[in-house]
């Protein structure tokens, strides 16, 4: 099989047929408008000749000989009866007409400009006008006529028609090197090939007849149209020669002209299209190639492929985040080739006599067979009834399909594949049931969910191609997105709860806990944090999580749930995360910490330690954390919304208010009491400042509720540690859902002057026009959840319309971008090798390295080259995130080292006081 | 100080040479800065230099790199996160600006014309602080029409038109009587119409414009045809003249709807609804180094290509940073650069980019096959197959990343054949396990 690319295209050249290489490479000069006889075998000298190609098994063809599969098909031809013109050269015949003289052929000098493009004067300003005067022309003198193209194919010259023989004939006078300058390459293509004298006939391959179940035949859409062209030209033909009048001769001319329009465009404006008898427009050469079900965007940019599956995906926590489940079904039905040599041999062998379904071996999945390729390419089905047979005919030079086995790389995919990271390579795991299985954290890159969606995967089969995938399209490697310099793959959801849990005030665990919470990592236990009285040893949620880290890890940044002024370790909050030497000091480790897009942790050991070392980090995280939820637990429902009496009435206090305001609003607005905003209409002054305050009710309302709602809360630590939902989410449930909107307004259509038949006409208040002062909990009034429900629709067209828009701009986008590359200078460039960028990005730096954008991390890098003592030569907010913890030692030096500063500092130059930022503004 | 760090910069600059790494200025200024409140010693210096000179050449890009599908995947995948609604400015409150996913097709699209088109105009540093200053620059930019300062009603027994100023409002756009008198002799045809001072007194005296002497009431357009006696069309003409007046422009910046003034930090900037930058420039106090707008076509007219292309990269990017969307600015100055390659601002897609590919396979499968196969074979075209469309459509490697390349394996020494012997099968265990 893969025996590399033999043959390479290097270049394609596009032309014309001429009426000779049509005849040349035509098998049968087609004569009969009809396809098959009453026995249903091809009519000769028909559409359907032998001569053009075999669909039918048992038949031969009669040009080369072959079966259905071994002929690819010949080319047949009509004989015109008269020339006819290609429709989809008409513009261009036109063109020529005018620029050359009607009687010798030649390019006439002062011609309007040649291409399509009106000529323009020498400021380029305004067109030069096409000389109403008659012109000659200076070969023959023969005075010129204006000529016009009567849309789709007829050609007036001073409003007398010009027949297509005519045309052809004018155009075979212009000589070549009229032609060459016209840009047209008369080597490739003369001007009167573009009037068909013949037409060719396409193999039957290229338009196969079906058999319906009945038994009756149904001919491609090709297949009628060329039957029309054969019907009229027979006519056309017989008429010509029996002397018919002209008028009836002139009318079958344009009607063939109109079935060979057809033929090519079904969609030529200014014509019907031609239509099939129940009414559909047919299906005809241009149809067929174009638009996004057409041959080029259908099957020539995008192929189909062999050696694919897809089902259902499920979770999978504790798989590597490199690792896809897979069913065993389609571990079954899948094959990765693997060529027979001497060293092998006695393996294959073994295979084989599997067969294509071996018993469980140890109650696992054994891999088995489906065929066998012999060397002389001959494929062999292998089945239990032939396996031992088949196990003999295996030597060196065979290829046996075995079936996938754990390890083996795929491609694993979800559609829409917006990014490179929408297809990446995973190592097969054949578990049970039936879906394919991934780790969470791969959710982000594929933008998948498990409600029902399905996956692809692909098997590799060459030896290039699996190398490839290894170094290039792992999981791993595709942790940091090259769209923002960040890790894309990260923790999500119940792993930042569990890691929140774990973290945040440090809990304690027992002896069997730590064990069980340490069997799913496969870790020793290390020495317990301390002892308590009554229970033991015990181990702290910090210390577990530090097991995880790189051991030399530094890293000092604020939590997810950090506020102003909870810095100081050990502070209310817990918030300042400081890592030292791969410890978990303080802080609270949360979304911030190990999120996908945001995770510092995780961004520092993917830049500093690897991809290798990031895929074990979220391994082991991902299992730890799941572990570790489970361990704990947590449960929210709805009355974790519940919020206390008063806070309820102070809520409702504060709509109520907020009611008054609007009311009051209202009646300034309609007494012309209310102050106008600049640049704004009375009613839009209304508006903005009914929205504020019903805005300002809503946030009241929520932070009612919210100081209600602590940190003890199940729905408030799922919101404040970043794993799901929001501040506001919450806030709409305990406290007041608010105003609903369309178009960024309040909701005001519906109804003549009113949102619902509930409310006066004319109605301005809150209630009126979509203000939900209920909140989810307490249940929404049926006019409020109308309203809702109004919001609601609104985003869902949105996101309907928004999916299309965005998705044509992104294929804009790849289409013009497609070509560029980085090459060995650096440079980019296009495929003609314009230089779009000198440095690629200005700086050269990939950004899927750069450190969120920064070319380099450079204060991380300070941090570590020159350590904390230096670095704090800058006071004590400088940057130390990476440097290593400051030893006694160091602080001693340090303490000598501001001592030596202060001292020079009073000596005068050198230290300049430590600045917050650099200015650049001064110079 | 300037000395100390341009000689630093100097110094690190000669180290990384050294070690045979150029840094980017951007890096080394950063660095320079970073360190400038450092004492270090030449070790200490040179030890940071070649850790940040080594980082910088591990993070360069490789060659080959398929860049461009990588820009454009990573600005076309969060489109799909974005909103698609019109969203009121976050810094003024009552204007309306395109945001999100139709504010970053328009910029892809080279619209001549965003659709709401707006202006940050920065005021002079002596005139910045001083609100009354700043505001009469925006009153010279705002266009102010006859009817915003005055009523225009018509007297049909009179047939005359009657503008009467409205005191507040003169007051309010800063003009005088004068201004609008001689906005009205300079914009109306003298021939048609004849301007009179009508009653009232001071500021607040009104104007009315009457049919000139030896004018016709006809409509201008009838005047063309000669052979057609002329018709007096009293009612038309009056509606005419109102027209005529109300579209009157005192002054103003053509284009400039809306003028708003912002303080921001330290200064008042004008915010401008409609753009015109030329105009706005030449209007003394302006200060030309900042004043900006969102309208990239009028800067590329003003300023050139260079400054179109930066425009585009700060547009783009805001648009996506106001979303809360993060994409690497390499990637918006690689699409911003390959629209302004050509000297001029092309749009991507099929008039622009697209379309003029050299690849007739590529441009076929994009958009409007038939026509450019058609005319590919009427200039007899040839398709070189050196992009990727095309490739893939002729089903062979493509020319970037790992399809750029060649290996080629020659050994040296002919590889001896060894015969293996006999293995035993071992059937337990499996025969390519990966590792």
């Amino acid at each position: 099989m893969a025996q590399g690319l033999s043959k390479k295209i290097r270049s394609l050249q596009f032309a014309f047929l001429s009426p000779d290489e049509i005849r040349r490479m035509s098998a049968v000069k087609v004569i009969t408008a009809d396809t098959y006889d009453d026995d249903g075998y091809p009519i000769e000298m028909g559409l359907m000749d032998l001569h053009l190609g075999v669909i039918e098994p048992n038949l031969r063809c009669r040009t080369c000989g072959g079966r259905v599969n071994e002929c690819p098909g010949h080319f047949g031809i009509i004989e015109l009866a008269m020339p006819v013109i290609h429709v989809g050269y008409a513009k261009e015949i036109k063109r020529l007409l005018q620029v050359t003289c009607r009687a010798c052929g030649r390019l006439l000098p002062d011609a309007p400009s040649s291409r399509g493009e009106p000529a323009t004067d020498e400021e380029g300003s305004t067109p030069v006008r096409e000389s109403k005067e008659e012109r000659s022309c200076p070969h023959c003198h023969e005075i010129q006529q204006r000529i016009v193209l009567d849309k789709p194919t007829t050609f007036r010259e001073n409003g007398h028609k010009i027949t297509p023989k005519e045309v052809r004939a004018r155009l075979e006078r212009i000589p070549d090197e009229d032609v060459r300058a016209l840009q047209l390459n008369p080597r490739f293509g003369r001007p009167e090939w573009m009037v068909l004298t013949v037409l060719p006939v396409p193999p039957v391959q290229v338009r196969p007849s079906i058999t319906l179940d009945s038994g009756e035949r149904s001919e491609d859409d090709l297949t009628h149209k060329l039957v029309d062209v054969l019907r009229i030209n027979q006519r056309l033909r017989e008429n010509r020669d029996m002397g018919a009048p002209q008028l009836v001769v002139e009318d079958l001319w344009e009607l063939l002209q109109y079935h060979v329009t057809t033929y090519f465009d079904n969609q030529t404006s200014g014509i019907p299209p031609a239509r099939h008898r129940s009414g559909r427009p047919l299906k005809t050469l241009a149809q067929r190639l174009k638009g996004k079900d057409g041959r080029f965007r259908s099957n020539l940019s995008g192929k189909r492929v062999n050696f694919s599956a897809r089902t259902v995906i499920s979770p999978d926590p504790l798989l590597s985040i490199n690792e896809v489940g897979i069913p065993m079904e389609v571990a079954r039905a899948l094959t990765v080739p693997l060529e027979v040599t001497l060293h092998n041999q006695e393996v294959a062998k073994e295979l084989v006599k599997r067969g294509p379904t071996p018993p469980p071996k140890d109650g696992g999945y054994q891999c088995g067979v489906n065929y066998l390729i012999r060397e002389d390419g001959q494929r062999i089905k292998v089945m239990e009834k032939n396996a031992e047979a088949c196990a003999e005919l295996v030597q060196p030079g065979c290829i046996v399909e075995r079936q996938l086995i754990d390890g083996d790389i795929v491609l694993f995919n979800r559609q829409p594949s917006l990014h490179r990271m929408s297809m990446m390579a995973h190592f097969v795991r054949i578990l049970p049931h039936k879906t394919f299985r991934f780790n969470l954290c791969d959710c982000p890159p594929y933008n998948a969910d498990f409600d029902g969606d399905e996956m692809n995967l692909h098997v590799l089969q060459s030896q290039e191609a699996r190398a490839e995938a290894k170094v290039l399209m792992k999981v791993e490697e595709h942790i940091l997105s090259p769209r923002y310099g960040g890790p894309i793959i990260g923790m999500l959801h119940d792993h930042i709860t569990a890691a929140f849990l774990l973290t945040y005030q440090n809990p304690r665990f027992s002896k069997s806990e730590v064990t069980y919470l340490l069997s799913k990592l496969g870790y020793p236990i290390p020495p317990p944090a301390g002892q308590e009285k009554e229970s033991g040893p015990y181990w702290t949620g910090k210390q577990l999580f530090s097991l995880t880290l790189p051991s030399d890890l530094n890293l000092e940044f604020r939590s997810n749930i950090w506020t102003r002024g909870d810095d100081a370790p050990g502070a209310k909050h817990d918030s300042l995360v400081v890592i030292e030497n791969g410890i978990l000091k303080s802080g609270t480790i949360d979304k911030k910490a190990i999120a996908y897009e945001k995770g510092a942790i995780l961004d520092a050991i993917a830049r500093n330690y690897g991809m290798g070392r990031a895929r074990v980090f979220l391994d082991e995280m991902s299992r730890l954390s799941i572990t570790a939820i489970g361990l704990k637990g947590l449960s929210t429902g709805i009355d974790d919304e519940d919020v206390p009496e008063n806070a309820r009435r102070e809520i409702d206090q504060a709509l109520q208010a907020a009611h008054a305001a609007v009311t009051k609003l209202v009646a300034q607005y309609h007494d012309g009491e209310l102050e106008q905003m600049p640049g704004r209409s009375m009613e839009e002054t209304l508006e903005v400042m009914v929205r504020r305050e019903l805005g300002k009710a809503r946030d009241l309302a929520g932070d009612i509720a919210g100081r209600h709602l602590g940190l003890e809360n199940p729905a408030v630590i799922l919101a404040k540690s970043g794993a799901r939902g929001s501040m506001l989410n919450l806030t709409q449930m305990a406290g007041a859902v608010g105003q609903q909107s369309v178009r960024g307004e309040r909701l005001l259509r519906g109804y003549y002057d009113r949102t619902l038949p509930h409310f006066a006409r004319g109605d301005l208040g809150a209630d009126a026009r979509g203000f939900v002062s209920s909140s989810y909990k307490r249940g929404l009034s049926p006019t409020e959840y109308f309203f809702h429900s109004m919001g609601g629709r609104e985003g869902l067209v949105d996101t309907a319309v928004r999916t299309s828009r965005s998705g044509y701009m992104q294929r804009r986008l790849i289409n013009a971008l497609e070509d560029l590359k980085v090459v060995e200078d650096g440079t980019v460039r296009n495929t003609a090798g314009t230089i779009i960028q000198y440095h690629y990005g200005e700086d050269n730096v990939d950004p899927t390295r750069s450190f969120q954008g920064e070319a380099v991390a450079m204060d991380e890098i300070l941090g570590s080259t020159l350590g904390r003592r230096i670095m704090l030569q800058g006071g004590p907010d400088a940057n130390v995130a990476g440097a290593p913890p400051v030893t006694e030692e160091e602080m001693d030096l340090l303490a000598e080292a501001q001592l030596e500063e202060e001292g020079e500092e009073e000596e005068g130059e050198e230290v300049s006081p430590p600045e917050e930022g650099p200015d650049f503004g001064g110079e | 100080m300037a000395e100390k760090e341009k000689g630093r910069k100097e110094r690190i600059d000669e180290i990384a040479r050294e070690a045979d790494i150029v840094l980017p200025t951007l890096i080394l200024e950063t660095l320079v800065q970073k360190i400038a409140h450092l004492k270090l010693t030449d070790a200490d210096l040179k030890r940071v230099t070649l850790a940040v000179a080594e980082r910088y050449a591990h993070n360069r890009v490789d060659a080959h790199e398929s860049v461009g599908i990588i820009a454009a995947q990573s600005i076309g995948e969060p489109g799909t996160q974005m909103t698609l609604r019109t969203f009121h400015y976050a810094g003024v409150a009552e204007m309306n600006v395109t945001l999100g996913l139709p504010r970053l097709i328009e910029l892809v699209d080279a619209r001549r014309v965003p659709s709401t088109p707006m202006m940050t105009i920065f005021v002079d540093k002596k005139l910045k602080a001083d609100r009354a200053e700043v505001e009469k620059i925006a009153l010279q930019i705002e266009v102010t029409n006859v009817p915003d300062v005055a009523t225009i009603g018509t007297v049909v027994e009179e047939l005359k038109v009657v503008i009467s100023p409205q005191l507040p409002l003169l007051q309010a756009r800063g003009v005088k009587r004068a201004d609008i008198e001689r906005a009205l002799l300079e914009n109306l045809d003298a021939r048609r119409y004849r301007i009179s001072s009508g009653s009232g007194g001071g500021e607040g005296r009104s104007f009315e414009i009457h049919l000139a002497e030896g004018a016709s009431m006809s409509p201008p357009a009838a005047k063309g045809k000669k052979d057609e006696p002329e018709e007096p069309m009293p009612f038309k003409w009056l509606l005419q003249a109102s027209d005529d007046a109300r579209d009157v422009r005192i002054k103003g910046v053509t284009g400039i709807k809306r003028a708003l003034i912002k303080k921001e930090k330290d200064e008042y900037v004008i915010y401008t609804e409609g753009s015109n930058l030329e105009g706005v420039l030449e209007i003394g106090g302006v200060d030309a180094a900042r004043t900006t707008t969102n309208s990239v076509f009028e800067i590329y007219k003003v300023f050139g290509v260079e400054a179109a292309r930066a425009a585009l990269i700060q547009e783009a990017n805001r648009t996506l940073a106001e979303q809360g969307l993060a994409v690497d600015i390499r990637h918006l100055m690689l699409v911003s650069d390959v629209m302004t390659n050509e000297g001029d601002i092309r749009a991507i897609g099929r008039h622009g980019i697209s379309g003029k590919k050299t690849s007739v396979l590529a441009r076929a499968a994009f958009e409007i096959t038939a026509a450019h196969l058609l005319r590919a074979a009427i200039t007899g075209e040839v398709d070189e197959l050196k992009g990727v469309a095309e490739n893939i459509i002729v089903g062979q490697p493509i020319t970037l990343g790992t399809g750029a390349v060649n290996l080629i394996y020659r050994p040296t020494v002919e590889p001896k054949i060894i015969t293996p012997p006999p293995i035993t099968a071992h059937p337990s265990e499996e025969p390519t396990a990966e590792v």
